[in-house]
């Protein structure tokens, strides 16, 4: 009788489980309360799935930009200026160099860099009064880390701007520095696109030279090879002058990113759209020094690595500035860019998969059926070739795909296609462990035992066989959710949870059954097993 | 009802019909995965851009492929989606015109490729909205700019024209799945002022992009790679089980049967030039664990006999363990494979290559734990009695359980 009531009970539960409280009765409500409780995945409710990578060496160039200037600054302060601070290589984003330092001060360049340096870097001297830095690596770890965690949160603010869209932004396990963005009903790829992919870069590098024509007449202009301290850059503002120009820059900007605080669009005074951008405070306090001292230079505002305008300096600038040359659709663009926060580093798409909502609810359909006809064939089978028995099996098996979904519902777990394949395959096999144990009751049988001790018997000795089996199946469902992703990691999870519910049904419900028939029956009576 | 009753069948005696049986099915795999058809992976593993298609009009691939041509796609492929009356299409790149910095520009092509040859109207269509295609917001915005019922001045016409937009799109992706055979099949569904706009400026293109699927080189080499290991970590994490379970020797036929069914089942993919996806990969996966279930049962039934006949030769342990399971092993097998069927025959497109791996693998996973996995035991004896050592095959650990 404690048994009937816990079988109640755990039925009840996971009953609970698949369906909540439905608010109502009739078949809708319950339906409600089952897409309530049960997700379903980006395969079967229609959605885009996106894999994104953060080039986080960005975020570390970044970085280093910024510490060539206070390196610069520090040893000027410190009365041992260097010839120059450059970053020599930009594929080693992460070394910075120090060229020509007063030969009589190393004591004291060697103090100032360790002391305000060698928390973050590696310092090294080299011949000719020259110095390296190199970012050491738990620090490049973490701020890629930041940045990818950055971008993640980026990411979700600026597609909460787009509506209610409950996305799912996570880091994506099967690379470095991958994010994985699902956004569940949604089909509007170009839109979530747009907005997730503009990073909106906004630097103001100081103009070497420019315009030129070509790319080749701008690294002549610089002595044939770009030196390590400049870059060329392409013109991409919608000035028809200087469409397909190329610029001559300082790589190292003096305003960039974060340094933003604010931006919004505008109309200049002849009707055309144009942004205008607030300056953090230390940034602005920056900027005036800068501009005070390069009165007459150009200047050029550069958006995700084109230069989108270039303009003379004819007056310090603090805090406030004004970016023309934009469309209306990229002023508005890079307001909001602004507004919701940089990217630190730019992003790249690796892979883009979008199912429309038919494909969903066609799969659903199809996979109910295979399910429904699958079930239905099984629990006819075992009901003819086990007879009695064969109805104890089936009140399992409905029992198992009860307590699979319930769990299901409990857990938060997706339902993906594959998984409702899972749950297809768990009746396969979960029916497996009642064929081994009415197998062996009737082996016992037939070698003469009593029903009772038959009965007992065989649950034992089939016990040892489910539990390997078990095991192994399950092996096999971890290392698929290890490795898995998305649909095929809801397949594991339907396949793992079937089988845990399987042991449940399949050993403890089902010999309860038996022995509350075998205690009604008269002694010497046959038991039903075909 | 029973189907085998003290069956008594000398299954070793038949070793040598069962290793030409494998041999030829391994070996047919093989050549065909290295002479004829290969291992053609699905796009996942390629990388690569693919394109399901739905069409008004029954599709013909050659007139598919001459708009494919004239975009200039040359190398895309174009099968058949589903059955005959879904009309469906898929439509594939190859990984060289799927690049990482312009993922999206292959769909963009084909999209364009076909709306140019299928739309009827043609160059009328500027500016007009594709009801076959369009997205919710593109939908709702439509409405909005143009304002059929003049709310602008009332106001609430932005929700107005997200719900009629989201009635319109529901109507076409579910009830009429997912294509307009004509702008009519609105009325009732939005309101008439709506419906009276579509009609104006708003066309079919006769075709509905249901679903795509894009993966960059990258993606493609490490779910490659992905999908490679957890095969082998789970064969490895079954041989250690075994290994701790019974003996080494019994983990390593085990394993040698899993892999000789893996190795059936991906040759018969190459035989039925079919592509391997992702979710063929997790139907393999299962198939080891079945596989592995179905060989643990014959082999904790011998390890059973081995404890309590220790005078009998192995030989006859192992045929008596085989027939003892057997009707068990049919049984099993066969409601697993009626239920895989009706997976098979019933459920959809999306899971064909998945049931079939299980189709097959089921079969074989069945046949090799009698023919390949216990013959190995005794073969392993008889190579131990040749070299001399004790002839008694270990019994395993003692079951802990």
């Amino acid at each position: 009788m404690r048994k009937t009531l816990l079988i109640v009970a755990v039925l009840l539960v996971f009953v609970f489980g698949i369906f909540g409280i439905p608010k109502g009765v009739g078949p809708s409500a319950w339906k409600t309360a089952l897409t309530d409780r049960i997700h379903l995945g980006l395969d079967l409710k229609g959605g885009i799935h996106l894999v994104l990578q953060v080039m986080v060496q960005e975020a570390v160039s970044a970085e280093t930009d910024n510490a060539v200037g206070r390196v610069q600054a520090d040893l000027q302060q410190g009365g041992f200026p260097a010839r120059s601070v450059l970053k020599p290589d930009p594929k080693k984003p992460e070394l910075i160099q120090i060229q020509g330092t007063p030969p009589d001060r190393v004591g004291d360049v060697r103090s100032l860099l360790d002391s305000r340096y060698g928390a973050q870097y590696t310092v090294a001297s080299e011949p000719n009064n020259n110095w390296t830095l190199t970012m050491k690596q738990t620090e490049v770890q973490s701020i890629e880390e930041r940045a990818v965690q950055q971008s993640i949160d980026t990411i979700g603010t600026r597609i909460n701007s787009l509506g209610n869209y409950e996305p799912t932004i996570q880091e994506y396990n099967l690379g470095t520095n991958q994010i994985l963005v699902e956004l569940p009903g949604v089909d509007d790829l170009s839109r979530v696109r747009d907005i997730i992919q503009s990073t909106a870069r906004l630097e103001i590098h100081l103009v070497v030279g420019g315009p030129f024509p070509t790319e080749q007449a701008a690294a002549q202009s610089v002595g044939g090879t770009v030196p390590p301290e400049d870059v060329v850059m392409a013109y991409g503002g919608n000035e028809p002058d200087l469409q397909g120009q190329y610029f001559v820059l300082q790589r190292i900007p003096q305003v960039a990113g974060d340094d933003f605080r604010d931006a919004q669009p505008s109309v200049d005074e002849n009707g055309r759209p144009d942004a205008t951008f607030i300056l953090s405070r230390n940034a602005g306090d920056r900027f005036y020094q800068f501009t005070s001292a390069n009165i007459g230079k150009s200047l050029a505002v550069v958006l995700d690595n084109r230069v989108q305008e270039a303009a003379n300096i004819q007056q310090a600038i603090r805090d406030q500035g004004r970016i023309t040359g934009l469309g209306k659709d990229k002023a508005q663009n890079l307001s909001l860019m602004l507004r919701t926060g940089a990217l630190p580093a730019s992003i790249h798409y690796l892979q883009e998969s979008v199912v429309g909502p038919s494909l969903g609810a066609d799969s659903i359909r199809r996979g109910v059926l295979a399910a429904i006809i699958g079930m239905l064939a099984v629990m006819i089978f075992m009901l003819i070739y086990y007879h009695g028995a064969g109805i104890n099996a089936d009140l399992a098996l409905m029992l198992n795909l009860i307590i699979l979904l319930g769990f299901m519902g409990f857990s938060g777990a997706t339902l993906t296609l594959p998984g409702i394949a899972g749950v297809i395959l768990t009746i396969g096999m979960g029916v497996d462990s009642n064929v081994l144990i009415f197998e062996r009751i009737r082996e016992e049988l037939r070698a003469g035992k009593a029903p009772a001790a038959a009965v007992d018997q065989g649950f034992g000795h089939a016990w040892v066989t489910i539990v390997d089996t078990h095991v192994t199946t399950i092996v096999s469902a971890i290392i698929l959710f290890l490795f898995g992703t998305g649909p095929v990691k809801g397949f594991a999870v339907t396949l793992s949870f079937g089988l845990f519910a399987n042991l449940f049904t399949a050993v403890f419900v089902s010999r309860h059954i038996f022995d509350s028939i075998l205690k009604r029956k008269q002694r010497g009576e046959a038991l039903s097993i075909g | 009802m029973e189907l085998f009753r003290d069956v008594n069948v000398d299954w070793l005696g038949k070793k040598w019909y069962f290793l030409a049986f494998s041999l030829v099915f391994s070996v047919a795999g093989v050549l065909s995965i290295l002479f004829w058809h290969g291992i053609k992976l699905g796009i996942d593993f390629r990388g690569g851009t693919l394109v399901y298609v739905q069409f008004d009009q029954p599709p013909n691939p050659d007139r598919i492929r001459q708009a494919m041509d004239r975009a200039g796609i040359h190398d895309s492929r174009i099968v058949p989606y589903g059955t005959a009356a879904q009309k469906q299409v898929a439509i594939s790149l190859a990984q060289k015109e799927t690049q990482e910095s312009a993922l999206d520009t292959g769909r963009q092509t084909i999209v364009q490729a076909l709306n140019t040859n299928y739309s009827s109207g043609g160059g009328a269509n500027q500016g007009k909205v594709d009801l076959d295609n369009a997205s919710q917001g593109t939908l709702a915005q439509f409405l909005q700019q143009n304002d059929p019922e003049h709310l602008a001045s009332i106001g609430g016409g932005a929700q107005k024209y997200a719900e009629q937009a989201a009635a319109i799109l529901n109507h076409r992706d579910h009830d009429l799945d997912g294509i307009f055979s004509s702008i009519d099949q609105l009325n009732g569904v939005a309101d008439p002022a709506v419906v009276g706009l579509l009609k104006q400026s708003a066309y079919l293109s006769g075709f509905h992009v249901f679903a795509a699927d894009i993966i960059g080189p990258q993606v493609g080499a490490a779910l490659r790679k992905q999908a490679l290991m957890a095969t082998l970590y789970s064969l490895a994490g079954m041989l250690v089980y075994l290994w701790f379970r019974f003996e080494l020797i019994y983990g390593v036929a085990a394993v040698v049967a899993v892999f000789h069914d893996t190795l059936i089942t991906v040759g018969a993919f190459s035989l039925s030039n079919q592509e391997i996806t992702l979710t063929v990969i997790a139907a393999i996966l299962t198939l080891i664990g079945y596989s592995m279930n179905d060989t643990i049962v014959v082999f904790d039934r011998i390890r059973e006999n081995l404890r309590i006949s220790r005078r009998e030769t192995l030989t006859n342990v192992v045929n008596r363990s085989i027939n003892q399971t057997l009707s068990r092993t049919v049984l099993t097998s066969g409601l697993t494979f009626l239920t895989v069927l009706s997976l098979y025959l019933f459920g959809g497109e999306v899971l064909h290559g998945f049931s079939f791996a299980l189709v097959i693998g089921i079969l074989i996973g069945t046949y090799s734990s009698i023919a390949v996995a216990a013959p190995m035991l005794v073969a392993y004896q008889d190579w131990r009695a040749k070299r001399g050592k004790k002839a008694v095959l270990p019994a395993g650990k003692k079951a802990r359980v």
